[in-house]
């Protein structure tokens, strides 16, 4: 099958945009996720600055918001989205649903992998007299950093497949060209194309990710 | 030769309880604790599985708030300490673990820095002590090793090295040869014993393990059932054990029954009076009487004797007369027992 040359500048650009969706969403997403994460494992009650009712209470927003699908958050916020992006279509606008839907999953991510440091390393550092802020920035952040790297991948693609089902609800990227293309017009073949497409570009952030992680870590 | 200690106590805990709540009960961790324990002495601190020894070595640098009671140290009583003011406080108190608890993410010299950087040392002072401290453990060629490339007994000695890096005045210990072979022990309690002679930090050595007391401790405190059983210098309690949970923790063979034959016997004690040498072996050479030796357990201290034998004595009065002028003789104490009280 040849393409047009017109076809595969679209191509070509719905990788760029699937890519520019998923990584500034995924960054975005960090600046909130990332606190949101830490303040959960801290105030958990076995925490470094324990406060059980706020944590459950914190823990219960964050599973409502995980627990709605994101084609329908997406949906449901696209006045929060018209607010904050001007439009509610197109690559840019899809970025604000993209956070929404996934800063909290990442929060539990970042909580999981802050749990992994050993309690005694933090008993130790407590023995230095650090602060609940120096523990933070010294000794959970840095030691968890490893399994941090393999959370951001995780997170990174599983945003490039939301990125791809934004394409329904007048997203970008790749998504948008196999609904546009291929679902609407029956154009088999692009179809084919930009699904073989997603899934390379899976593979490479999943891969990159991966040895980023396996690299920083010293244990 | 003793070390002399300075007799001014630099920790004292006094009255201290703790109680952990748990979901329907409060469970007991320690109950009416009061210790001194004097600058520049290493003190053990002995018991069980259990007892409470971590909760209690926590509770000294307040890592763990007593339910009741309080900790003097350094003439400042920590209960009423801010929570900023703790945190400068457990900087003149360093700790070490039986895991060892390094930062796996940092290389040796980045750990022995850590607590440098909490305490607000500038980095190129703090480089520089690292490296000191690197030398002083004897592993200078390991700066940049990770910790999970070092051994269990290197990574105690980082663990060290960074405990003395803000030059706490006391060392706390919980357990930190637990994990480690005996000859790796022997090697990381000789440091110990070397740390506390040259540069005077008192030590205080958690363990359950009644040889790492002997091989560098001073004084000793048994802790059994959340509760101090016995408190009193290493010599006196191996010789003279007053409390049955200090007895089990000297004597753990006379957990055996062991079965005697009818007769008479001698009991030995050899309270580190006299050196380490073979006492039995010289008398049977220079009086020429055979005795049977039925129980002995004897260790040997900076080159004194600890501990006691049970012999069995000859039927002859007159012999039995003649051995006992010896030995008592020789500054030993000797009992008559019969079989029945040997242990
Ligand atoms: N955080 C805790 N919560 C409840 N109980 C605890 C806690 N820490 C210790 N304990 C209990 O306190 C007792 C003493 O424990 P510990 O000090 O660890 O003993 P040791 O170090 O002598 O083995 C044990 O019965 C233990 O189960
Ligand atoms: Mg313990």
């Amino acid at each position: 099958m040849i393409f047009s040359e017109k076809m595969m500048q679209l191509l070509g650009m719905g990788i760029v945009e699937s890519l520019y969706m998923t990584l500034v969403s995924a960054a975005v997403a960090y600046i909130l996720g990332l606190p949101l994460g830490l303040i959960l494992v801290a105030t958990d009650k076995d925490g470094i600055k324990p406060m059980p009712r706020f944590n459950s209470i914190l823990g219960i927003m964050v599973n409502i918001l995980r627990s709605i699908p994101f084609l329908i958050l997406a949906i449901f916020i696209s006045p929060l989205t018209k607010a904050i992006a001007g439009k509610s279509y197109g690559s840019t606008a899809m970025i604000v649903p993209l956070v929404v839907s996934a800063f909290p999953y990442i929060a539990r991510l970042v909580e999981s992998s802050i749990k992994e440091v050993d309690r005694g390393v933090i008993e130790a550092a407590q023995s230095m007299g650090a602060s609940t802020k120096q523990i933070i920035m010294k000794v959970l952040l840095p030691e968890a950093v490893p399994s941090l790297l393999v959370g951001a991948t995780i997170a990174t693609t599983t945003i490039l497949g939301y990125s791809a089902m934004a394409g329904f609800i007048g997203g970008g990227g790749l998504g948008a060209i196999c609904i546009n293309y291929g679902y609407s017009r029956y154009e088999d073949d692009v179809m084919t194309v930009t699904v073989i497409l997603l899934v390379i570009v899976m593979q490479l952030l999943q891969e990159i990710g991966m040895r980023i992680a396996n690299k920083s870590n010293k244990r | 030769m003793k070390q002399q200690t300075a007799q001014k106590p630099i920790i004292q805990i006094k009255g201290l309880h703790k109680n952990y709540r748990l979901k329907d009960k409060e469970a007991i961790a320690l109950e009416n604790i009061n210790l001194d324990i004097y600058s520049g002495e290493i003190f053990g601190i002995i018991g069980m599985s259990g007892a409470g020894k971590s909760t209690l070595v926590r509770c000294i640098n307040f890592l763990e708030k007593p339910t009741a009671g309080t900790v003097i140290f350094d003439d400042r009583d920590l209960s009423t300490l801010s929570e900023k003011e703790l945190c400068s406080a457990r900087q003149s108190m360093g700790m070490i673990f039986q895991q060892f608890n390094l930062l796996m993410q940092r290389n040796a010299l980045k750990n022995i820095c850590f607590p440098m950087e909490i305490a607000g040392v500038p980095k190129a002072d703090a480089q520089k002590r690292a490296k000191e401290l690197l030398a002083l453990v004897g592993l200078s060629d390991k700066a940049t090793a990770y910790p999970a490339q070092l051994s269990g007994g290197q990574k105690q000695r980082i663990a060290i090295a960074r405990a003395l890096a803000t030059n706490p005045k006391v060392l706390l210990c919980d357990e930190a040869t637990s994990a480690l072979d005996p000859t790796t022990t022997r090697s990381i309690l000789s440091l110990l014993k070397d740390i506390n002679q040259r540069l005077g930090i008192t030590i205080i050595i958690i363990t359950h393990e009644m040889s790492v007391i002997e091989e560098i401790c001073q004084r000793v405190a048994i802790i059994a059932d959340h509760e101090i059983a016995e408190v009193g210098k290493v010599e006196d309690i191996f010789t003279k054990p007053q409390a049955a949970a200090t007895k089990k923790l000297v004597y753990p063979e006379s957990k055996k029954t062991q079965s005697f034959e009818r007769g008479q016997y001698l009991r030995i004690v050899f309270d580190g009076s006299t050196s380490f040498e073979p006492i039995i072996a010289n008398m049977i050479i220079d009086l020429k009487e055979s005795v049977n030796i039925i129980f002995a357990d004897t260790k040997n201290i900076d080159g004194r004797a600890f501990g006691q034998t049970v012999i069995q004595m000859p039927d002859d009065k007159r012999a039995v007369a003649r051995i006992v002028a010896y030995l008592r003789n020789k500054n030993l104490t000797v009992e008559e027992v019969c079989g029945n009280d040997i242990q």
